[in-house]
């Protein structure tokens, strides 16, 4: 039966369509190819979701070799809320792509852009799906080699220079990993994600497991963007043109995250690692140190992609925060704020990609007097600020909500008290949007600006509506990253 | 530029020579790693670097240009997509066939059989993209600055 193979259908469609888009080479052609599979991708991704709340955890073999010698693909909660959130919103990015890829993208380029796009999605949803610590590795270069090509394509030159750092950077964090990889294998003798959470209890002592530990972590963060590592990302998703920022920002870094928690909580799972060497602490400063840092720099800006890019620095750090406080409620409220992020940022950059389409330009001083020549595209900006900032009725009170609730229940007041105030940062940079698309006239030079496209429009309101239809029945998210932290935090016991 | 290009190589007599001798036999030992990989040792990507090692020392001696009549852009491009195509085409076969994706043992009535078919098939597929690839992006570091 067809559903037996959905695993492995939800990486090899988009993986064999790259390919088609490079012989087909017509761009509104690839472009309908690229819109149909993503739309395939969160079909299956959708039926695998029910299929694991009915049945459980699902195992696939390839090749039919047995785990752990074969390679085996395996979703189970946490695994299919993630391939949700990449395919929900490759679903809706492609069908914005095609005007603002045109505007941004060479156009005798644009196949390869399309390619590079399925292939990043194959590589991300690999990365989610595959229960194979060496294979993960296969597919986070996937996803990060076409990520490169895709933030050097815009016609901004200074992609290339942000995509070239970003290649530095990401293969470092990839190198890091495989690293710990080599470490664990030499130790285990198994790649196998589940088998190891199995081996490593027994010799969890030992030095090198620890040091592989201290490897596969330092290299995910530097994938995930935390504070001191993130020095690729402002510039990289700044001047990238403003779909690959969109896809980027909403999938790529919540992926790495997912990376990550795999590690701790699977591979390390038996042994309570967070407690038993103390990286619990240090992730939590960074975490904190991420989230006002980020803030404050965001405040600064005048490029308000590499605003919101900043912001996003911050939201990794509420991310890691909630993971690291090691509880049932810490882990939901992590894991729920990957899709309430996912969401918010991928609303906000679909405004900024409007704007760029409509002024070319994503410069706060040139979006002066925007409001009322773009008022749904900068009302929608208002709103996914609003959810950003963390207002009653959006996905960003929800997610932090339960942040708060994971900090209390531990009885750490100060933390409360950060997250409280490092979100209010979140409202000065964002005013200053408003202040100068509301209450600034527009520049006396500038042509009128239509509304933005309605392609274009019906993505970004889209995305805009579930930061708001979440935020308000924020029950059924919360419910299935509940479901995901206890089976997570349950490997531990 | 070009012409400059040529007349140094006319007086290098021995390399142009001597690598027109050896251009045929790095192919062959190309083919040999290819078909061999399931034996012994090689396989799709040792032998894509080999075969594609033919072209490159093509165009350090005669140049890019020409190297790119022998191998104009359209094949290197379609054999980059070709190869995955054939990887996961195989697999999807596997799928028709009622076995999980590259379970080989579907390919034949012997399992044996299918295996090793199988194998053959997937590492010509890494063999092409490899190939191409080295090809592609050696070009395109040399090739930089001409049109």
């Amino acid at each position: 039966m067809i559903t037996d193979h959905l695993v492995v259908l939800q990486i090899i469609i988009p993986l064999m369509a790259a390919p088609l888009c490079v012989f087909i080479r017509n761009a509104n052609v690839t472009w309908a190819l690229a819109t149909v599979i993503s739309w395939i991708c969160l079909a299956i991704s959708i039926t695998l979701m029910q299929q694991v709340m009915a049945t459980g955890e699902i195992i696939y073999e390839l090749g039919g070799w047995a785990a752990p010698w074969g390679i085996e693909y395996r979703v189970d909660m946490l695994n299919a809320w993630v391939l949700v959130i990449v395919t929900s919103i490759g679903a809706v990015v492609t069908p914005y792509a095609k005007l603002s890829a045109e505007k941004e993208i060479d156009n005798d380029r644009l196949y390869i852009f399309y390619a590079m796009l399925l292939l990043c999605e194959t590589g991300l949803l690999g990365i989610t799906v595959t229960g194979d610590a060496f294979n993960l590795f296969v597919f986070l270069e996937i996803s990060a080699l076409s990520t490169y090509v895709l933030i050097s394509m815009g016609k901004d030159r200074r992609g290339l220079t942000a995509a070239y750092r970003y290649l530095i950077m990401g293969t470092l964090g990839a190198t890091f990993y495989i690293v710990g990889v080599g470490l664990l294998y030499m130790q285990t003798g198994s790649l196998n994600i589940a088998d190891l959470g199995n081996l490593i209890p027994d010799i969890a002592d030992n030095r090198t497991v620890q040091a592989a530990l201290a490897f596969m972590t330092v290299g995910l963060c530097v994938k995930l963007a935390l504070f001191p590592l993130h020095m690729w990302l402002p510039n990289a998703y700044a001047f990238a043109p403003s779909v690959v920022t969109v896809f980027l920002a909403a999938t790529a870094t919540k992926v790495a995250v997912y990376a990550l928690v795999r590690v701790i909580f699977t591979i390390f799972g038996g042994v309570d690692i967070l407690e038993a060497v103390q990286i619990s602490d240090v992730l939590i400063a960074m975490a904190i140190v991420a989230m006002f840092a980020g803030s404050a720099v965001a405040i600064y800006q005048t490029n308000i992609k590499r605003m919101l890019a900043y912001s996003s620095l911050a939201q990794i750090g509420y991310m890691i925060l909630g993971l690291s406080m090691n509880s049932v409620l810490g882990v939901s409220a992590g894991l729920v704020h990957l899709f309430n992020h996912a969401m918010i940022k991928g609303g906000l950059f679909m405004v900024m990609g409007c704007v760029v389409y409509r002024i070319g330009s994503a410069k706060l001083d040139d979006m002066a007097g925007l409001g009322k020549q773009m008022p749904v595209t900068m009302g929608a900006f208002v709103l996914g600020g609003l959810s950003l900032i963390g207002v009653p009725l959006t996905v960003g009170f929800v997610s932090k909500w339960a942040l708060l609730q994971a900090a209390l229940e531990k009885g750490w007041w100060p933390i409360a008290v950060l997250i409280v105030i490092s979100s209010l940062m979140a409202v000065i940079y964002i005013w200053r949007v408003i202040e100068v698309v509301y209450f600034q006239a527009a520049p006396a030079g500038r042509a009128a600006v239509k509304e933005a496209p309605l392609m274009m429009m019906i993505p970004m309101l889209t995305l805009i509506g579930a930061a708001y239809y979440f935020g308000i029945d924020g029950t059924t998210t919360m419910d299935i990253a509940g479901r995901a932290a206890e089976a997570l935090i349950g490997g531990l016991k | 530029m070009k012409r400059a290009d040529m007349r140094i190589m006319q007086h290098r007599v021995i390399l142009r020579v001597i690598s027109k001798f050896l251009i045929p036999f790095i192919l062959l030992f190309g083919l040999y790693v290819q078909w061999h990989g399931d034996f012994g040792p090689g396989g799709g990507f040792q032998a894509g670097v080999i075969f594609a090692a033919a072209f490159i020392l093509y165009a350090l001696i005669f140049g890019v240009d020409k190297t790119r009549q022998a191998v104009p852009a359209w094949i290197t491009r379609g054999g980059l997509a070709v190869g995955v195509l054939i990887y996961a085409g195989v697999g999807v076969a596997t799928l028709f066939l009622g076995e999980n994706f590259l379970d080989y043992n579907a390919l034949a009535h012997d399992p044996i059989h299918g295996q090793h078919l199988g194998i053959l098939l997937v590492e010509l597929g890494v063999g092409v993209t490899v190939c191409c690839a080295m090809i592609t992006i050696f070009i395109a570091f040399t090739g930089r600055g001409r049109k």
